[in-house]
């Protein structure tokens, strides 16, 4: 309409016409399925095959888990469970043993204690995911809740009887592995990502060498040399509990993942920042925290998190040292022979805990680092 | 910014301040600083040092290797050489070390293939395939690997005793025993043959590199395949019929509790090879997804309108550039499926932490065991950084 | 966002405190267990800490509310009773097969009462002794009933489930070599995988001590589909570990056995044990209840030690009959002294 020649009047027609509606072949369901299942001969093909071993698939396992099974047996009387074998699922070993399962060998009436820590782990969780709490705050949420999660699981104060490390288990001490691991090896990561690119040569050598040392062999060794030699590092007579050698051998572990993922943070910053902090006669710790670190955290966030379902994970391997944690408390529940052989519906119970802890935590981190990048993105 | 560019009379280096010993002096700061970490550090290792000699003093352990060459009487099911009971824990713990690069090089070979299949899957234009992809990177990715494993075995197990196996193919035989397949009987030949087809490719790889050059100087395109195939498969047939081209099926057959013969894919392995492809796939479907969206689309577009083919446009352009997003991640995820094979030893496949386990228990020595067992993945771990690090240097981006 | 350069500092300083208390917690606590005398140490502690297996059913395993249960599990619960005079105090530190030893060399746990084979070099390279046997046992294999086997030389050519880093792995390789007998092994780690792993037909065969496979056995629905094979190719005497070094805890821990096995001889049961006390004449009986003369005293526990403990666990036979019968097991070799067969022989209490 850019043309400045004058305009002759319209006139609008009196009934205007209805405005049709696409046809059904390109929007609706109908046309939503032709172009996203059924495009081709091959799509087609493909997408029947799918539909129908998914529908199979589904009717079996609805059979199996809810339409066949046994969902709980007077006191230990299996016989239900074991004519079910093959078509239902045993349910009742989880409504037997889910206590055992989610809290190990901790006194019974206790149980609450470690229920409400899960609680606050959980809170914590929450609480550190969302952003209007990322202040230095924070930091005294998170000791005030680690403090709180102590006096609950060793008691001995409030009138809350002590119970010892030995006796923790199930779903707390997964919780606790991961969480104080990651607590305690963020700052020794961030202490290694600096080192690591220090400018004293001694120094970025020890970082160098302490994060290609344990990036480099498994887990499960760290594990092994946790229960097997430490107890042969120290001096005689003096001792630590195995719950924590373990969880030492996942702070060490741990320490040396962040250290790369804050490493990535501190390298993708503008040299333009360090150099603007330098200019200002900043000294090297005012620079590092007031200027380099705020930064290159917020960026790193997302990996953190990542890096942090990988541990909640693999303080599943502590099973291997004979620590309850939730996998293994999970596999000791069938230990007894009345319960033997529904190693599947255990797994699976276990498995969706897990779940349920990673998913929200993956979903959290990616929603977070579309929010993050939103900046970027124009 | 090259040194041709900057005036010479900027070229001046700043002058070298003669070191004072004070606290403002940042050398000295530094020297202060790292003497100070050494040395805290030094300390802590001489405290460990000795009280462990101590300790082990006091509880009369044995120290030293000398245990290698004992007898280690410890039954392994899985070896690729020879092994007895009989023979000292050196030969076992190398029969362990086999064993885990057995799983590992299989791993990353069918890791990389199925990953790729998930990453392509879940960019699918069929609603139904890239669902089901997504689904299925979400739901292995938020599970343990530990859990995984256990899983597929108790399903394995599952499967029907040797006398009732499943009989697909004539003999082949899939049983809780494992995947049995027929094979051949291995002869001297065979090894020649497999060494002559190792050196046609190292020719063909030549050959091929020499037809570029030629091409590159007259732009004449060259064929390569044919001698190739030549070269690849001609010379190992040539080798085997001099030889004599011994062949004798080796099928196996039911005999009183086992199978006999032919070639046995035991569940421990099966189980955890199966779960290590399906656990790792799943990052790399992720990190194949990444690679292929950060090409851009223009790129496809301005190849097609170039006239490429659409396998040359994947294979110069797409690939290429993708590659440099996809390698970096997948030298990580190569190294844990390599450290993730140390989990065997809870389903019972004997790797090198299994048997180094057993070693350790039977003998007591813990810190030459488990020095022992990181000996190895470091060294592994090493080699694969080193490689793909060259591969890396080779496909990155040539930046002026 | 600038809080970072306060608290970092100030956050550093926090987490070395907290690991160097969290460090210091447990290593306080649990201070010197050598230095002093075991038993002086578990005094000072306030509790026992009971080395156990992560769980055999019979022998030591969690019940359904997380508590401890079994025949190893009722021997701590006595030791605790000897020292403290109550049941609670007692910890129990679930161990696997490699770490066993170390954790009691380490002083992680006072005495480890799970199941474990004496061996001469056990007892000399290890630096622990083994104060008494508690359980006869020994290796036997249990195959299904369908296999038509009746011994085990006919197990040539069979794939056998066994658990690694124990005698028996070595005890299996041995005897098939002197049998000439090809076997396959699958070697896992847990028994129960191991159970597992026989059930569904991965092995032919399953190994362990005769004691382990009457378990599994009673527990399937159907135990006559499974035969335990008559052979048995080692011996296995089972008993609890101390440190080496500690004669008088060491001393404790055997006459604790011994008075089991005693009150056991004498029919003093927990029902009868408080009654006894105050009327049994019998001289043995008033001495090992600590009627006359100071046998508890010498041993450095409260002279009626033996009457707290039977109270509480009841004698040999009783824990057996509580703990083991049900799985299946006969007493056999673990029969007392008395009975032809019985291999439980306790020394006189004088």
């Amino acid at each position: 309409m850019a043309s400045d020649t004058t305009l002759t009047p319209v006139t609008i027609p009196a009934a205007p016409i209805e405005a049709r509606n696409a046809p059904i072949s390109v929007v609706g369901p109908v046309a939503w399925a032709r172009a996203n299942l059924f495009s081709g001969p091959v799509s087609t093909a493909v997408t029947l095959a799918l539909g129908y071993l998914i529908i199979r698939w589904a009717i079996g396992f609805i059979d199996w888990a809810f339409i066949n099974a046994v969902w709980s047996v007077p006191n230990n009387q299996t016989q239900a469970c074991r004519d079910a074998r093959g078509v239902g699922a045993c349910w009742a070993v989880v409504t037997e043993k889910h206590r055992f399962i989610l809290f190990g060998t901790y006194p019974y009436e206790e149980h609450w204690r470690p229920a409400l820590a899960c609680v606050v782990f959980v809170g914590l969780y929450i609480v550190s995911a969302m952003r209007r709490f990322w202040r230095k705050e924070l930091a005294l949420i998170w000791i005030a809740a680690l403090t709180t999660i102590g006096v609950l699981m060793w008691g001995g104060v409030l009138g809350m009887p002590y119970v010892a490390q030995e006796r923790w288990g199930g779903l707390p001490i997964t919780l606790i592995l991961s969480t104080f691991g990651l607590a305690f090896a963020f700052p020794l990561a961030i202490m290694v990502a600096l080192g690591r690119r220090s400018r004293m040569p001694a120094i970025k050598a020890i970082c160098v060498l302490y994060v290609e040392l344990i990036r480099g062999v498994p887990l499960i060794s760290l594990l092994f040399m946790a229960s097997v030699m430490f107890p042969l590092f120290l001096p005689e007579g003096m001792n630590i509990d195995k719950l924590l050698r373990a969880q030492i051998a996942i702070i060490l572990f741990a320490g040396a993942y962040l250290a790369e993922v804050v490493r990535a943070g501190l390298q993708a910053l503008p040299k333009g920042q360090y150099e603007a902090a330098d200019a200002l006669g900043l000294s090297y710790w005012n620079k590092t925290g007031f200027i380099i670190l705020p930064q290159a955290l917020r960026m790193v966030i997302p990996p953190l998190v990542n890096t942090f379902i990988g541990f909640f994970k693999d303080t599943s391997l502590v099973l291997i040292i004979g620590i309850f944690d939730l996998l293994t408390a999970g596999k000791t529940a069938i230990v007894e022979p009345a319960w033997q052989g529904f190693g599947v519906e255990v797994y699976i119970t276990i498995g969706l805990i897990y779940f349920a802890f990673c998913f929200a935590m993956s979903k959290y981190s990616q929603s977070l680092e579309t929010e993050l990048n939103q900046h970027r993105r124009r | 910014m090259s040194d041709a560019t900057v005036d010479p009379r900027f070229k001046r280096t700043a002058p070298r301040r003669p070191m004072k010993l004070s606290w403002s002096d940042e050398r000295v700061r530094a020297i202060f600083w790292q003497v100070l970490v050494v040395g805290i550090i030094v300390a802590i290792i001489w405290w460990l040092v000795s009280n462990t000699q101590r300790n082990l003093e006091v509880r009369r352990i044995a120290t030293g290797f000398g245990f290698l060459q004992r007898e280690a009487g410890l039954p392994i099911a899985e070896h690729l050489i020879d092994y007895s009971p009989t023979d000292n824990y050196l030969r076992a713990l190398i029969v362990g070390v086999l064993n885990t690069l057995k799983v590992a090089i299989v791993g990353i070979f069918l890791a990389t293939i199925f990953g790729t299949l998930i990453g392509i899957a879940r960019l699918s234009r069929n609603w139904l395939v890239a669902k089901i992809a997504g689904i299925y990177v979400e739901v292995i990715r938020d599970l343990p690997l530990l859990l995984q494993l256990l899983f597929w075995y108790t399903i394995l197990q599952g499967l029907p005793g040797p006398r009732q196996a499943m009989n697909p193919i004539d003999g082949v035989f899939l049983s809780n025993r494992g995947l049995l397949l027929p094979w051949i009987q291995w002869e001297g030949a065979h090894t020649a043959a497999l060494l002559a087809a190792v050196i046609g490719g190292v020719l063909t790889w030549m050959y091929s590199r020499l037809m570029r050059a030629r091409q590159m100087a007259d732009g004449q395109p060259r064929r390569v395949w044919p001698l190739g195939l030549l070269l690849v498969l001609g010379l190992p047939v040539a080798t085997w019929a001099l030889l004599g081209a011994p062949f004798k099926p080796d099928v196996p057959s039911l005999q009183g509790f086992n199978f006999r013969g032919g070639m046995l894919m035991s569940p421990e392995y099966f189980a955890l090879l199966v779960g290590l492809v399906t656990y790792t796939s799943g990052f790399i479907a992720e990190i194949v997804r990444a690679g292929i969206q950060s090409v851009q689309h223009g790129q496809w577009e301005a190849a097609q309108a170039l006239g490429l083919k659409p396998g040359v446009v994947l294979k110069q352009i797409v690939l290429p550039q993708a590659l440099r997003v996809i390698v970096p991640p997948m030298t990580s995820q190569y190294l844990n499926i390599t450290k993730n094979s140390s989990l065997a030893v809870a389903i019972g496949y004997q790797d090198i932490v299994s048997i180094a386990n057993t070693t350790l228990n039977q003998t007591g020595q813990a810190i030459e065991g488990i020095a022992i067992i990181m000996a190895v993945y470091l060294s592994i771990s090493l080699s694969i950084s080193l490689f793909m690090n060259w591969y890396n240097s080779k496909i990155a981006l040539v930046e002026r | 966002m600038t809080f970072f350069g306060q608290t970092l500092k100030a956050g550093l300083r926090a987490a070395a405190f907290a690991v160097a208390a969290l460090a210091a917690a447990p290593a306080v606590a649990q201070a010197p267990a050598q230095a002093t005398g075991t038993l002086d140490a578990i005094r000072a502690r306030g509790s026992l800490i009971c080395g156990v297996t992560t769980g055999l059913a019979g022998f030591a395993q969690p019940d359904s509310q997380g508590v401890w249960r079994g025949f190893d599990v009722d021997y701590c619960r006595a030791l605790a009773v000897a020292i403290f005079n109550d049941v609670s105090k007692v910890r129990y530190v679930p161990t696997t097969a490699q770490v066993r030893f170390t954790a009691l060399q380490s002083g992680e746990v006072d005495v480890l009462f799970r199941n474990t084979t004496w061996t001469l070099t056990r007892d000399t390279s290890l630096g622990l002794d083994i104060p008494a046997i508690n359980f006869y046992d020994g290796q036997g294999f249990m195959v299904k009933r369908s296999a038509n086997v009746t011994s085990a030389r006919q197990l040539d050519g069979a794939t056998i489930c066994v658990q690694p880093g124990t005698t028996t792995e070595q005890n299996l390789s041995d005897w098939a070599r002197s049998a000439r007998i090809r076997f396959t092994p699958v070697v896992i780690e847990r028994l129960e995988d191991n159970v597992a792993a026989y059930l569904t037909g991965r092995c032919d065969a399953f190994t362990t001590d005769v004691s382990g496979l009457a378990a599994t056995r009673s527990a399937q629905s159907q135990p006559n589909d499974h035969v335990i094979l008559p052979d048995v190719i080692s011996k296995e005497p089972l008993g609890p570990l101390v440190r080496h070094g500690d004669q008088r805890f060491a001393d404790l821990v055997r006459w604790l056995h011994f008075g089991l096995i005693t009150a056991e001889e004498y029919e003093i049961t927990a029902a009868n044990v408080v009654q006894a006390s105050t009327t049994d004449t019998r001289p043995d009986v008033q001495r090992l209840l600590g009627r006359t003369s100071e046998l508890g005293q010498m041993l450095g526990v409260d002279n009626r030690w033996m009457v707290n403990i039977l109270r509480v666990t009841g004698n040999y036979g009783e824990i057996f009959t509580r703990n083991l019968t049900p799985l299946g097991l006969q007493r056999g070799p673990n029969a007392l002294w008395t009975t032809p067969g019985g291999l439980q022989y306790a020394p006189p209490f004088r």
